[in-house]
């Protein structure tokens, strides 16, 4: 199964980006086989709806899980609908907080963590 | 003629210039622009009246016809809508209700319906018509009504709109398609760093201009010596008047309390006719 790490880099031992839809790249990490890829979020910089933006990019890499900070409304009411499961909470680097999916020890939330525009570091458009 | 009053900094005076000029020269109207917080109506004792609603397009999606190609989400500039898999998510606030994705749709899946954001109101007196608009609260873009309001000059031959404050759409949507725009600010560091930003994007928009100095006296000259520099026309300064700021606030313009103010914006009026030619 593909599950996605928001990362600050495109590396596995990259920093998670503690945003979702504002991050820098996604991880898609396949669990089965190990393989990596770093997607690019286009819609970082986007003026407003960033979040439903990021879960439609996420959607299309087939990942089944996302792993993050923290996630606003938007996004989770759209990755809900994509069936993709949401781990918050998500800090260190890529690599490390896959291993802790993998063993179990990150668990799914059932409502978004933040409020809207949470990732645009103070600047509410 | 159309002239627009605007500032960068909030709160330098463009109400206080936009109603006295208004007020000073003959067969003028005013239209204000400033739909988060329109103001000029203090200066009147006519109450306002509703004179219409304005509304903008709101897609609705028939999801039997859908057929989940994404395009109207590819299309969609403000990301109102995400189509994960088989599943369409429209996000309201975030539309700005251009009509793009119901065109772009290829199955005809997307019909209108119009949501109404603000209304639209006339006041003022006899000789001066005032017109303003109301970004309903929760509505997050008014420049549609800004629009509207646009489109109501010529009932008199001069309109004089009140811009609302900084340099974003609202502001931008104020200044332009206007013949002249008078920035207003006041001579403090505040004052100009906000005028520095306002005069990047008139430059941008093309509108001619020029700086009006309000509350002089207070501050230093580093505005004046910044118009100067750039080649911008300093049209007037307005003192930091105790008498005005009384009037202020009692709702009397300062022209009517006080003579020589509306010769100075009967001047002021004639030096922006004569750069507008």
């Amino acid at each position: 199964m593909k599950v996605a790490v928001t990362s600050k880099g495109k590396e596995p031992g990259s920093e998670v980006d503690p945003r979702f839809g504002r991050c820098r790249y996604f991880a898609i990490i396949d669990t089965d086989t190990g393989g990596f890829e770093a997607v690019e979020n286009e819609g970082a910089l986007a003026a407003g709806g960033a979040g439903p933006q990021a879960s439609q990019t996420l959607s299309r890499t087939g990942a089944r899980g996302v792993i993050s900070g923290s996630v606003g409304p938007k996004a989770f009411e759209a990755l809900k609908a994509a069936g993709i499961e949401i781990i918050t909470g998500g800090a260190g680097t890529v690599e490390e907080v896959v291993k802790k999916y993998m063993k179990g020890e990150l668990k799914p939330v059932t409502s978004h963590s933040v409020d809207s525009h949470s990732g645009m570091g103070g600047r509410r458009g | 003629m159309k002239i627009t009053v605007a500032s960068g900094k909030g709160g330098t005076g463009k109400t206080t210039i936009a109603v006295n000029l208004a007020l000073s020269v003959e067969d003028a109207m005013l239209i204000d622009c400033d739909v988060e917080g329109p103001n000029s109506h203090i200066f009147f004792k006519e109450p306002m009246v509703k004179l219409k609603d304005v509304s903008i397009p709101t897609p609705r999606f028939d999801l039997d016809i859908c057929t989940y190609c994404g395009k109207c989400s590819d299309f969609c500039q403000y990301n109102a809508i995400s189509v994960v898999q088989d599943k369409l998510l429209f996000f309201e606030e975030l539309c700005h209700g251009c009509g793009g994705c119901r065109i772009i749709c290829p199955v005809n899946a997307i019909s209108e319906e119009e949501h109404i954001i603000g209304t639209i109101e006339k006041g003022g007196e006899e000789e001066l018509p005032l017109y303003h608009g109301r970004l309903n609260i929760g509505e997050p873009f008014g420049v549609p009504i800004i629009r509207e309001l646009k489109g109501l000059a010529g009932e008199r031959p001069i309109t004089i709109f009140d811009s609302p404050p900084g340099t974003a759409c609202p502001a931008v949507e104020t200044m332009r398609d206007v013949d002249f725009c008078i920035l207003v600010t006041e001579p403090t560091p505040f004052g100009l760093h906000d005028l520095k930003l306002s005069v990047d994007v008139i430059r941008e928009i093309g509108t001619p201009f020029g700086v009006i100095v309000n509350r002089d006296g207070i501050g230093d000259d580093r505005v004046e010596s910044y118009c100067e520099r750039e080649n911008i026309p300093l049209l007037a300064r307005i003192p930091n008047d105790l008498e005005i700021a009384r009037l202020y606030s009692e709702g009397i313009p300062m022209v009517k309390g006080i003579p020589r103010y509306g010769e100075m914006f009967r001047e002021l009026f004639e030096r922006i006719r004569g750069l507008v030619r």
